[in-house]
């Protein structure tokens, strides 16, 4: 077995580049090593210039998503095992602005992430007096999936119609707010309804897939947005029958 | 301009005065077999509405009399249009089970306060297709 | 805006159309295919006469049956074409030429089955 891996990874500094290029380095191959230890081998001891983000190293801030031979990934997750010997591509998320090397710029994703409102929305806030609000294991179970997303943006590089459609809400944003319309405590699924019943929101969605196939934590986005898709087809058949009823 | 920024999607300049974009490929779809299954099953509508047009023009035959019904028989079987056919059938088939094995993901059934298994619900939907294939053939062949 | 009303309220209906449409041409489709395609045409079963294809349709079920087979399946077509057509091809901005092109054939369609099916002796 080898004893180096190849790393090819994007550069770019915006103050030089015009377009981003690669640059090889060549690190020590391990077995226990995954492409972000590879690239903090880079930046100790190769090349103290290279940017990237990550911060936890257990799949759980992610912070650390980037493109490893063309698939979205967290590089704390993926092995240098699986590719080696061959070399392995480090890119940046696919689809979002490139700052400086394996940086992008994620304001869209979080302009979008609050505009979807994913936080428990009451018409009236019992007081701290009256206690918590209750919630059985069955009902959590209903929306427990959904709450495991970690907002490490694979699926947006996964969605090929975020890609050609800038505007689109996107996969993560809308299985949050699917997490809080299904939420037994939560009154605002009327609030978030009107944000994304526009086109821009479901129903710009074609179910590719993509998106649940790349999420480290198994939340199905791509399910989240059909059964969207379901509920507010038959909220639109409701308010149609009984126009009075619509509030 | 990129297509954002052409559509004006969030403008966020002000920290970042520069910034490198790619375009997305007219032929994204190409190069993973993951995306190629998903415009192939895109495309299959396209030989659903041909099979559409079939029938209505078997209906129109049928309303001309029995020459005209000879006519359309005569028709299915040229070689091409067999072949066509050979195809249109393989491209739904692959829809009926791309359709059948996404259906349970958009549409969730609880029991008992548990989700019911996506292969439960799958399963069913094939079991279903059978004998409504079956129905349908037996009622045109009895 | 005045034109985004009407779309944002249509959506979810064709979409409606569109999800019965599938689930049309999943469960009926094939087999359909399979003996007016190939089955009778390579003569593994014999065709159907005239007098006999005419007798199945004179049931006015058998006409509804057949007005819901024809109609729906051309509803889920223009629904998948159109994204097929934006996202495929990055023609987006002949929205509107794909949208009548779409949902005017699937409209066509949908008439000409009905005006077909009525007319039969």
């Amino acid at each position: 077995m080898a004893e180096t891996i190849q790393l090819e990874v994007t550069r770019y500094s915006p103050e030089h580049d015009a377009a981003p290029t690669f640059q090889r380095f060549e690190v020590p191959y391990r077995k226990d090593w995954v492409v972000l230890d590879a690239l903090n081998y880079i930046k100790d001891k190769l090349d103290g210039s290279l940017s990237y983000r990550w911060s936890c190293r257990m799949g759980i801030c992610g912070s650390c998503g980037m493109m490893v031979n063309g698939e979205p990934k967290l590089t704390c997750a993926t092995f240098l095992s699986f590719y080696a010997p061959d070399a392995v591509r480090v890119e940046p998320l696919r689809y979002f602005p490139v700052v400086r090397d394996l940086v992008v710029e994620m304001t869209d994703f979080m302009v979008k992430l609050q505009k979807v409102k994913p936080w428990i929305i009451r018409k009236e806030e019992k007081s701290i007096a009256d206690g918590e609000y209750l919630q059985t294991p069955q009902q959590l179970d209903v929306y427990k999936q959904f709450s495991m997303c970690i907002n490490c943006m694979l699926c947006y590089a996964a969605c090929p119609v975020y890609g050609l459609d800038p505007l689109f809400t996107g996969p993560a944003a809308i299985a949050l707010a699917q997490r809080y319309n299904i939420d037994s405590r939560d009154q605002g699924a009327k609030e978030r309804m009107d944000i994304l019943s526009q086109h821009e929101g479901i129903w710009a969605c074609t179910f590719v897939g993509e998106c649940t196939e790349v999420c480290p934590k198994h939340v199905d986005p791509a399910g989240a947005i059909q059964q969207y898709k379901l509920t507010a087809a038959k909220e639109w058949f409701k308010s149609l029958l009984m126009p009075w009823g619509a509030k | 301009m990129t297509p954002h920024e052409a559509k004006g999607a969030t403008q966020y300049t002000t920290y970042h005065p520069r910034w490198y974009r790619t375009r997305v490929s007219t032929y994204w779809w190409l190069g993973k077999w993951y995306y190629l299954k998903f415009v192939l099953r895109e495309l299959s509508s396209i030989f659903v509405a041909y099979f559409v047009v079939i029938t209505l023009l078997q209906i129109h035959s049928l309303s001309r009399g029995p020459e005209a019904y000879a006519r359309f028989e005569e028709r299915m079987r040229n070689p091409l249009m067999i072949a066509l056919d050979a195809i249109t059938f393989l491209f739904v088939l692959f829809h009926t089970i791309t359709w059948f094995n996404l259906a349970p993901r958009a549409m969730v059934v609880r029991l008992g306060g548990k989700r019911v298994s996506e292969i439960l619900i799958a399963g069913s939907n094939y079991v279903a297709w059978l004998v409504i294939s079956a129905s349908v053939a037996w009622f045109i062949l009895r | 805006m005045a034109t985004d009303a009407p779309k944002k309220l249509l959506e979810p209906f064709f979409w409606t159309l569109f999800s019965a449409g599938g689930v049309v041409a999943a469960l009926l489709m094939p087999v359909h295919i399979f003996l007016f395609g190939l089955a009778f045409p390579l003569g593994w079963i014999r065709d159907l006469s005239h007098t006999r294809a005419l007798a199945l349709i004179e049931h006015p079920l058998v006409r509804i049956y057949l007005f819901v087979f024809c109609s729906l399946p051309l509803f889920h077509w223009a629904h998948r074409f159109r994204y097929t057509l934006y996202d495929g091809l990055q023609i987006k901005h002949l929205n509107e030429v794909i949208t009548v092109f779409c949902y005017g054939g699937a409209i066509i369609g949908t008439a000409l089955a009905g005006y077909l099916l009525l007319s039969l002796p």
